[in-house]
């Protein structure tokens, strides 16, 4: 089964673990994910690696959140991203598979 | 009796109404919850949400258990208890107990952590667990709950929620108003919404009502746009429905 990359960036370290946690909870999904909290290293870790869907969660400002989403469609065009809410409790997995059905589609 | 010769019968065109046997529903043992919207392993993307309520779960906790510490951030959580007590504790110090008759409202924002569990070892708790998605991102986290008046909401619509500070109820960071009536058998009464293009989505707590032209049972979900006002008839005794008006627009 092939592995499902899913970023996630976050300003609280506390929700990004736990949010991180889940998505790698999920074995039956192939999901991997893997969680920054500066938009430097988001980018970073965006061109080194293949992901299918970001996840935008905690405390990230509106010219952040601006800059990040023009810079990974610059790079992947194709790329789901996903305003997640709830910090990882009963909308995670809902967010992914939509983010996931949406760029499929 | 309100004069119903007053209430125009409005026929509801633009609905979606969710019978409560279509909810998801899931059992943990100790926490059972029916889900009006896609939640956890609940996934139905028909029912993501109705305008800005992102989150409907009708939950019954076991004595003495419930949710561990876990985080939230950017969401406006509301929990009406509906029998028993809960125990809350969050991230920002507070340790309350809310019972039958009170209202909570957080808002998440940059992100809080929190614990609810049943406080009593001999009586299972039973809650709304309601989450709507705020008019703004990364406010500053708050806490607050308030215990109402039961008798405030006999043959009338108790307000239980606004987005005023000075409003009756507890307050939110969205265009959202809740209220509770509690009707005897035939008691009708018309709610108009607060503000125009909001919707209302209308929950049966105990017993039999129609709203317009449609009738719910207990733990039905009807949602309602394009329309300013509600006509909405009592068909058991002690009926009780809790109305959530909220932003279509997320």
């Amino acid at each position: 089964m092939e592995t499902i990359n899913i970023l996630y960036i976050g300003r609280h370290l506390e929700i990004l673990a736990t949010v991180v946690r889940l998505i790698n909870a999920n074995a039956n999904a192939n999901w991997n994910g893997v969680g920054v909290m500066n938009d430097e290293e988001a980018k970073e870790i965006f061109l080194r690696k293949d992901f299918s869907l970001v996840l935008l969660g905690s405390g990230i400002q509106e010219q952040s959140e601006a800059d990040l989403c023009k810079f990974f469609i610059n790079h992947n065009p194709n790329i789901s991203i996903v305003q997640h809410y709830g910090g990882g409790s009963g909308l995670l997995k809902s967010e992914i598979l939509l983010g996931l059905y949406n760029n499929k589609n | 009796m309100e004069n119903t010769d007053k209430i125009s019968d409005g026929v509801i065109t633009h609905h979606v109404l969710h019978k409560s046997n279509t909810r998801g529903h899931a059992n943990h043992g100790w926490l059972e919850s029916y889900h009006t919207f896609s939640f956890a392993n609940y996934q139905n993307r028909e029912r993501m949400n109705f305008g800005v309520l992102r989150v409907l779960n009708d939950d019954r906790v076991s004595q003495g258990m419930g949710f561990g510490k876990h985080p939230h951030d950017n969401m406006e959580i509301i929990s009406i208890p509906l029998e028993g007590d809960l125990e809350h504790q969050d991230s920002m110090g507070n340790t309350t107990v809310i019972k039958e008759g009170d209202i909570q409202a957080m808002s998440a924002g940059t992100g809080i952590f929190h614990s609810e569990y049943n406080k009593n070892k001999d009586q299972l708790v039973k809650f709304l667990q309601i989450w709507i998605y705020p008019n703004e991102k990364n406010v500053t986290p708050r806490y607050d709950q308030i215990t109402l008046d039961l008798n405030d909401r006999h043959n009338k619509l108790q307000q239980i929620l606004s987005p005023n500070p000075e409003d009756e109820g507890v307050w939110i960071h969205q265009d959202a108003w809740f209220h509770i009536g509690k009707f005897e058998n035939n008691f009708s009464t018309l709610y108009e919404l607060k503000k125009p293009g909001n919707g209302i989505y209308a929950f049966v707590l105990k017993g039999d009502f129609t709203l317009g032209n449609i009738s719910l049972n207990e733990r039905d979900g009807l949602g309602i746009w394009d329309t300013n006002t509600i006509k909405i008839t009592a068909n058991s005794a002690n009926a009780e429905i809790l109305l959530m008006e909220v932003p279509m627009q997320l």
